[in-house]
């Protein structure tokens, strides 16, 4: 995607553009404000929140909420923290990404430069795995993960984000890839190259930024999962889980600032990637997603 | 590319059959996981599963019984009022921030990613901070009256014929950012030339939007709408997290309906058959665009 | 047998045949040029001599081997792209010397090849520069390079000039056709520019859909064009061509055409053999620099037939200058020296060079004289 420096912009005047800049602003401050106040409450001691101003900043500042979330705050029946759904979380998205990644860029270099009869129809089909309400494969998918030994287990989890993400980043290496001059192939394939050196050699060396997408795309997806977490995460449940159990418990006083403590633990690391290649994302999310 | 089998050289015949095994392992996956968990679905939908799989014929009962169920008309209604509302405000505001932030706006750098971040964010983190936000105690609310404002009142959450509209807030709050990132992607590929064009042909700012712009955004509409129609079908998350369905089962949503009735109250029969519909929901909406797309890069 | 044998190859696609028995005998050292308007099956061809796509029947054999099914890498050729598919994330170096490391061949010898063909080509400053940084005309030059350096028994050119802007395009042309007189390599070059077909090439087959319309030296092609097809689609602007008719005076044929005021014209064929052709209508074929002014006919001619007309419009184009004026309803052009004194609307004296005039049987389209 090229964003061209002049933009579809017209003509305004002093007053429109300081009607533009307020409305701008409202917004930002609409989107800001549910987080800013989740960061400043979970600073507050518990009484601060219950008797005091939502908006306000703590008057006595305490990271003990924060310490309390990661490993005390009782997680079901356990007191053990979000700690080790972090970890699980952790252990389930690195070799959910990077499967699903790789085979994706595999397929998207097959579905455009080694392309065979009926390969639309294979994609078409891929493309709409995408899209299922997960629903439809919840029954199934219970039954056959506990047939082969793999429910309430990491890589159980990992297999179910393989299969319902492969056909995401297939999609966005199939793009990319249908970009990329097919004549570069066949040069190289005079040149002696064979399929995989080919891959090797020409096309992954270029595909840096459509690798950031769907490393980006696949590890928020993942990470954010909440279903599938919650029904087969079984002993191993992912960090989403862990903290609707913590949120919604039902026993004993709600803490609220650990609650917020511990929401914003699970929306780190997402948080953090966003910010770290966030620009990447966006411009490579809707050359996928506008141009189909 | 296809060659003489026949008289193709080894090395010849390799390269065209490496392609396919290397796509295969995906395909399979697909058609095991995917279309193969789908028949089997759909074959339940049509047998009496209580708790477990059951695999005795009965015919259409199952969506008999389902369209009879007051939870399941419950959670249609609401999944009519949230899409609907959710893809047209979505869009209005996406559409009016992406024409906004074009205007060669100041700071863009800075507003682009703070309307965009809810996205990087869990339905299950969003609800959480949208449900004690929307508490009459101790968010909004409350504020409010602390300072001053205490005839103000927003109970919505608590309130069994509002709380559906929660959910719209919340998932607009998360989306529109998104919807609007897509709408400026679409603004920045249009030709300038045109816009030039149309100005000299005298074409004010209002038809300049109006007569151009918004109909040259017409794929971003599109990929939009499925987009936005695909996850409020599949919203789960987000109910769980912000009201639980409730109160009462004011916010059931099919998603949430499916999911209840199949794992807590054992009835796999009716669950698979609510997730069958909202299958055919998804398919009415995706088949057409999958079908366009497709052809059109062939 | 040739060096390049194509023997009887046709292609088709499901049922529908896109190329119809193509047979060429190239020889070694020949620059073969293949010519015609986009979908006529040239690419198609050259593709097939690649191993790029597969042959429906009949056999391409290289140096007296068979290539049906061989792999591209395998037929020690080497091919130019239209678009020069470099690799981008390599070196000018690497991307020439990719496929001898493909093949096994050491370092050292790579390194020797690449400095001989680097020289040759002024690339020598380039190597090691990515194809990002490099101009249009180098990053040409490079796909050359990269070719040559593999020594390949056939080269294989993809329009490889229709990227490059009017001026480059006449530069690499000199090029290329520098190149093959100094190496005598044997050269397949695809192209839709006739120019560059009759410039470059010791032979051209011009292509139509999916036949070989006539195959032959530039001079075959331009003066005595097979059919209607090659006659108008080689030369620029194209030969003129108008409705005649045969008349035999006292056993010598004429051409009756009407000029623009309806009288009839007669141009004596410098052709002795119409007698079949007697009353009968033909297309006469004209080049438009066998039309000029008395003055300006090549005095080489045995036959220079003259006539008055009215001319419509003139376009100076610096070196000549292009007169159209109605011959038979049929827009004409005539080329004529810069210095030429002609107006709109004036009354001209047009000579025409017979001995470059061409007949077509009307029907069949196909040439009947010379």
């Amino acid at each position: 995607m090229s964003i061209a420096t002049q933009g579809t912009d017209v003509n305004t005047g002093k007053i429109a553009r300081t009607f533009i800049y307020l409305v701008l602003l409202v917004f930002a401050l609409f989107y800001l404000l549910p987080f800013f106040v989740m960061v400043v409450n979970s600073l507050k001691p518990l009484d601060e929140i219950t008797g005091g101003n939502m908006m306000a900043l703590p008057d006595k500042w305490t990271i003990q909420p924060w310490l309390s979330a990661w490993s005390s705050a009782q997680i079901g029946v356990e007191p053990t923290g979000l700690k080790p759904y972090f970890v699980n979380s952790i252990l389930m998205v690195v070799p959910a990404v990077a499967i699903s990644t790789f085979l994706g860029a595999l397929n998207g270099y097959v579905l455009t430069k080694w392309r065979f009869r009926g390969d639309t129809i294979l994609f078409g089909l891929l493309l709409f795995s995408c899209f299922i309400p997960f629903q439809i494969v919840l029954i199934p998918m219970a039954t056959i993960l506990g047939k082969i030994g793999l429910a309430g287990t990491i890589p159980g989890l990992v297999l179910v984000h393989v299969v319902y993400g492969v056909g995401f980043t297939t999609l966005y290496y199939r793009n990319y890839y249908a970009a990329f001059p097919t004549e570069l192939v066949r040069a190289a394939m005079m040149d002696g190259a064979g399929f995989f050196r080919i891959f090797w050699r020409i096309m992954l060396p270029v595909s840096g930024p459509i690798t950031v997408v769907s490393v980006i795309w696949q590890f928020t997806n993942v990470w954010n999962d909440f279903l599938f977490g919650a029904s087969f995460g079984g002993q191993s449940q992912p960090m989403t889980v862990a903290l609707n159990n913590l949120v919604q418990s039902s026993t004993g006083v709600k803490e609220y600032n650990v609650h917020f403590a511990g929401a914003i633990l699970a929306a780190l690391p997402t948080l953090l990637v966003y910010i770290v290649a966030g620009r990447y994302f966006v411009r490579g999310l809707m050359a996928g997603s506008v141009k189909g | 590319m296809a060659r003489h089998a026949t008289d193709a050289d080894f090395r010849t015949k390799l390269q065209e059959w490496i392609p396919k095994l290397v796509l295969s392992p995906s395909i399979a996956l697909m058609l095991i996981f995917v279309y193969g968990f789908i028949l089997f679905t759909v074959y339940l939908s049509f047998t009496g599963s209580r708790m477990l799989p059951r695999y005795d014929l009965v015919g259409f009962d199952n969506y008999a019984r389902l369209w009879g169920l007051s939870a399941w008309w419950t959670a249609v209604t609401n999944l009519a009022i949230f899409a609907s509302l959710y893809i047209f405000i979505c869009t209005a505001i996406g559409l009016t921030l992406a024409i906004l932030l074009d205007q060669k706006i100041r700071g863009e750098g800075m507003l682009r990613p703070i309307y965009l971040y809810p996205m990087a964010l869990s339905f299950i983190v969003t609800g959480t901070a949208w449900k004690w936000f929307l508490d009459p105690g101790i968010g909004l609310e409350n504020t409010m009256h602390l300072w001053g404002w205490d005839s103000f009142s927003f109970g919505w959450i608590k309130d069994r014929n509002m709380a559906i509209y929660t959910i719209v807030i919340a998932a607009v709050w998360q989306t529109s950012g998104f919807v609007m990132a897509m709408f400026l992607a679409g603004l920045r590929g249009i030709d300038n030339e045109i816009l030039k064009a149309a100005q000299i042909d005298g074409a004010s700012n209002w038809s300049l939007y109006r007569r151009i712009v918004i109909p040259m955004l017409r794929p971003a509409f599109l990929s939009a709408f499925v987009i936005l129609a695909h996850l409020a079908v599949k919203s789960y998350d987000l109910v769980i997290a912000l009201t639980g369905g409730g109160p009462g089962r004011a916010t059931e949503l099919p998603a949430t309906f499916m999911y209840s009735y199949t794992f807590t109250r054992n009835q796999m029969g009716t669950g698979a058959a609510s997730a069958v519909i909202m299958l055919m929901t998804i398919a009415a909406i995706m088949m057409p665009y999958l079908y366009a797309e497709l052809k059109e890069k062939k | 047998m040739g060096f390049l044998d194509i023997s009887n190859v046709t292609k088709s696609y499901g049922n529908v045949e896109v190329l119809h028995q193509v047979d060429i005998k190239v020889e070694e050292g020949e620059f073969l040029v293949l010519v015609g308007p986009s979908g006529c099956g040239k690419s198609t061809l050259l593709n097939m001599i690649a191993g790029l796509e597969g042959i429906t029947s009949g056999d391409i054999s290289i140096k007296g081997r068979v290539m049906n099914g061989v792999h591209p890498s395998n037929r020690n050729i080497a091919m130019v792209f239209q678009s020069y598919a470099l690799y981008p994330n390599m070196t000018v170096g690497q991307n020439m010397t990719f496929g001898l490391e493909m093949h096994g061949v050491e370092k050292s010898k790579r390194d020797v090849a690449l400095k001989d063909v680097a020289k040759l080509l002024q690339l020598d400053q380039l190597l090691d520069r990515k194809p990002g940084q490099l101009s249009g005309g180098q990053r040409q030059r490079v796909a050359m390079g990269r070719a040559l350096v593999r020594d390949p028994d056939v080269f294989l050119f993809d329009e490889p000039l229709s990227n490059l802007d009017a001026k480059l395009r006449v530069d690499m042309r000199t090029e290329i056709k520098k190149l093959h007189e100094k190496l005598k390599t044997t050269i397949v070059y695809v192209t839709h520019d006739q120019i560059e077909a009759l410039t470059l090439s010791t032979r051209i087959a011009v292509m139509n859909g999916g036949y070989v319309q006539q195959l032959g030296t530039p001079k075959e092609i331009y003066d005595t064009p097979a059919n209607l097809f090659v006659a108008t689609f080689m030369g620029s602007p194209a030969m003129n061509v108008l409705p005649a008719k045969v008349s035999m005076v006292d056993g010598v044929p004429y051409a009756q055409i009407i000029d623009g005021e309806g009288q009839p014209v007669s141009l004596r064929f410098s052709q002795e053999n119409m007698e079949d052709w007697d009353g009968k209508d033909i297309l006469l074929g004209i080049r438009p620099e066998a039309l000029t002014d008395p003055e300006g006919a090549d005095r080489k001619s045995t036959n220079i037939a003259t006539f008055h007309n009215a001319i419509d419009v003139t376009e100076p184009a610096g070196s000549d200058t292009f007169v159209t004026t109605t011959l038979g309803d049929a827009d004409v052009i005539a080329r004529m020296r810069a210095d030429t004194d002609v107006a709109s609307g004036q009354m001209f004296e047009f000579a025409v060079n017979m001995d470059k005039a061409v007949a077509f049987d009307p029907v069949t389209e196909q040439r009947i004289a010379p």
